[in-house]
């Protein structure tokens, strides 16, 4: 190996160190703030706090000493670990718009989670509602993948418009009856981010690393020669399950701050960025991650600082990491392919 | 022993029939060649015996069991016309590709220091330990098979199946690439090779199948080349193509 090869082999460990960090004291102050009422963790809670302020005070900001900004901060991070981690197996699949397909699916399921939490009037439901739905689209675009034999053009077309369609349908029906703003889920915000989501996209983020972690083998087999993994004897149909329905809630969790309408972005722009450069399969799942990482911590300074939707901002940081990152890229190889 | 039996095997894409009432045994140590002529169901039946597709009537057994219930997938090793033809855009390693097979044997546990070995010797034996760190994608037809090949071997697989492995590959690593599979063979592993270059297989291999949807010779190489199987099979007008040496 050459001393470059080394030195940057180095430096992504490095990085992946730091995001795992990163990540981790998120998912912890995320469990401060689910649990400050009980007596020793509220102490933590008014330490982190003062922490904010502090950091505030030296940045000049007015950020860090709020508890949602917090909540949004800390989904975004993880939005920007799970997204591109996923996102790596979809796009050498050849699935990157499986992602924007459970997007609209997930529409649907936040149609009925308004509609349920206005009836049961318990507003974390929203979210959860958000995911049995996205769940239930994922098993249902996999039924018609195995029915006609490919994750193909027509029947992700047909399930992308029909549950944007029946999502339209219900909000109309229950229109009047919340005062939740169906654009913010559309489009992304950070103040739709709910204490009750934040904490979901923690749990969400904690199961899906570590059921990658526990299935990188399979999954990476049935990526790279499907046929050879079906011959090897593994349950690719069962694999092709896990991922599209990991897929779903991921996409649920990221849809708070991106949107529906921008959430596949996060899936396939730091893959799509990460495999311009990287060498080997587990290089572009470190690089896909670090390039997420940047796109949502620089998507956060230039919405917050400009005064930007949150979702456009990331979604241009991350096309702007793509374009960089083709340009560095030394390889004679085509674009990866975006269909 | 009998590594694959097929018996009265009979397969259709919807009324289409493909592979019509063959029977037909391929026994440890042999080295089979499947030929016949385009669209003459020589990859249907290579994935029935595989178990990717199953038949509409007959019997197939994987090393004596029936293909359905077979789960030692790390005794095959399969490289499929889809896995050499393109390669795609995804950044994965020689190594990387090569490590794969162990992955059968691995499960859901970590790899060791003898998965590893396993690795590092499979790169030795098909003569690409130096490609270990490029990417498949990047190389050459003749290298790719081999990677191939060593994943094959990584996994120990005891039967090698190989669905046209040298479409696009030039005639000088082609002869290496033949020459590796019959040491190979030469070792014991019992190989299936779809080629439509009939010369390659009559050269090579000890029994030939030549089917076009009914099977019209099953039998040793020089029994094959006195009978009229070929142009029966292909027909009065069909393309041979002939591999003079």
């Amino acid at each position: 190996m050459t001393a470059t090869g080394s030195l940057r082999r180095r430096l992504e460990h490095v990085g992946i160190a730091v995001t795992a960090v990163l990540a981790i004291a998120m998912i912890g102050l995320l469990t401060i703030d689910a649990f400050r009422s009980v007596p020793g963790i509220g102490v933590l809670y008014e330490q982190a706090r003062i922490a904010g302020w502090w950091a505030d005070h030296y940045l000049g900001t007015s950020i860090f000493y709020h508890p949602f900004m917090w909540r949004s901060i800390a989904t975004g991070i993880l939005i920007g670990v799970v997204a591109p981690l996923v996102g790596t197996y979809l796009v050498h699949r050849e699935m990157a718009l499986i992602g924007e397909t459970l997007a609209h699916t997930a529409f649907a399921g936040v149609a009925v989670g308004l509609l349920v939490s206005s009836i049961t009037g318990w507003s974390g439901s929203l979210m959860v509602v958000a995911l049995v739905v996205g769940v239930l689209g994922a098993l249902a675009v996999q039924w018609l993948a195995e029915r006609t034999d490919t994750y193909g053009d027509v029947p992700i077309a047909i399930m992308l418009t029909g549950s944007f369609a029946v999502g339209t349908l219900i909000i109309s029906y229950g229109r009047g009856m919340t005062g939740i703003n169906v654009q913010d889920f559309i489009f992304g915000s950070i103040s739709v981010v709910t204490p009750s989501g934040a904490r979901l996209m923690a749990v969400i983020t904690v199961v899906v690393v570590a059921v990658t972690v526990a299935t990188y083998k399979q999954l990476l087999f049935i990526t790279f020669d499907e046929q050879a993994a079906r011959v090897a004897r593994l349950n690719v149909t069962w694999y092709n399950t896990l991922l599209i329905v990991m897929t779903a809630v991921v996409v649920v969790g990221a849809m708070q701050i991106l949107g529906v309408i921008l959430v596949a972005a996060m899936l396939v722009v730091p893959v799509a960025a990460g495999t311009q450069l990287a060498q080997s399969f587990r290089e572009t799942i470190y690089l896909s991650i670090l390039f997420g990482q940047v796109a949502v911590i620089g998507g956060f300074v230039l919405s917050i600082s400009q005064s930007l939707p949150t979702g456009g901002s990331i979604v241009v940081v991350a096309i702007a990491c793509y374009l960089l990152a083709v340009f560095a890229s030394s390889r004679s190889s085509p674009a990866i392919s975006m269909h | 022993m009998t590594v694959v039996a097929l018996e009265n095997v009979t397969f259709a894409y919807g009324e289409q029939p493909a592979v019509k009432d063959v029977t037909l045994r391929v026994d440890e140590g042999d080295f089979l060649g499947l030929i016949g002529p385009n669209g003459s169901g020589k990859t249907t039946l290579l994935h029935l015996m595989l178990g990717l597709r199953t038949p509409d009537s007959g019997t197939i057994e994987l090393f004596g069991e029936p293909v359905s219930a077979f789960d030692d997938g790390e005794r095959i090793g399969y490289v499929s016309q889809q896995a050499t033809s393109g390669g795609g855009s995804m950044p994965v390693t020689v190594r990387e590709a090569v490590t794969m097979g162990r992955f059968a044997h691995a499960g859901h546990r970590r790899l060791t220091a003898d998965d590893h070995a396993i690795v590092d010797d499979a790169l030795e034996t098909v003569g690409i330990t130096d490609l270990a760190d490029r990417q498949v994608n990047q190389l050459s037809g003749g290298q790719r098979q081999r990677a191939y090949i060593a994943r094959a071997l990584a996994s120990e697989a005891d039967l090698l199946a190989l669905d046209e492995p040298t479409v696009g590959v030039d005639a000088e690593s082609r002869d290496a690439f033949y020459q590796l599979l019959e040491s190979l063979n030469d070792d014991g592993i019992t190989i299936i090779l779809i080629e439509h270059d009939i010369g390659v297989v009559t050269d090579r291999a000890n029994r030939i199948a030549c089917i076009n949807t009914e099977l019209y010779h099953h039998g040793d190489t020089e029994s094959f080349v006195e009978s009229d199987a070929l142009t029966e099979a292909y027909g009065a007008t069909g393309q041979v193509v002939h591999h003079h040496h």
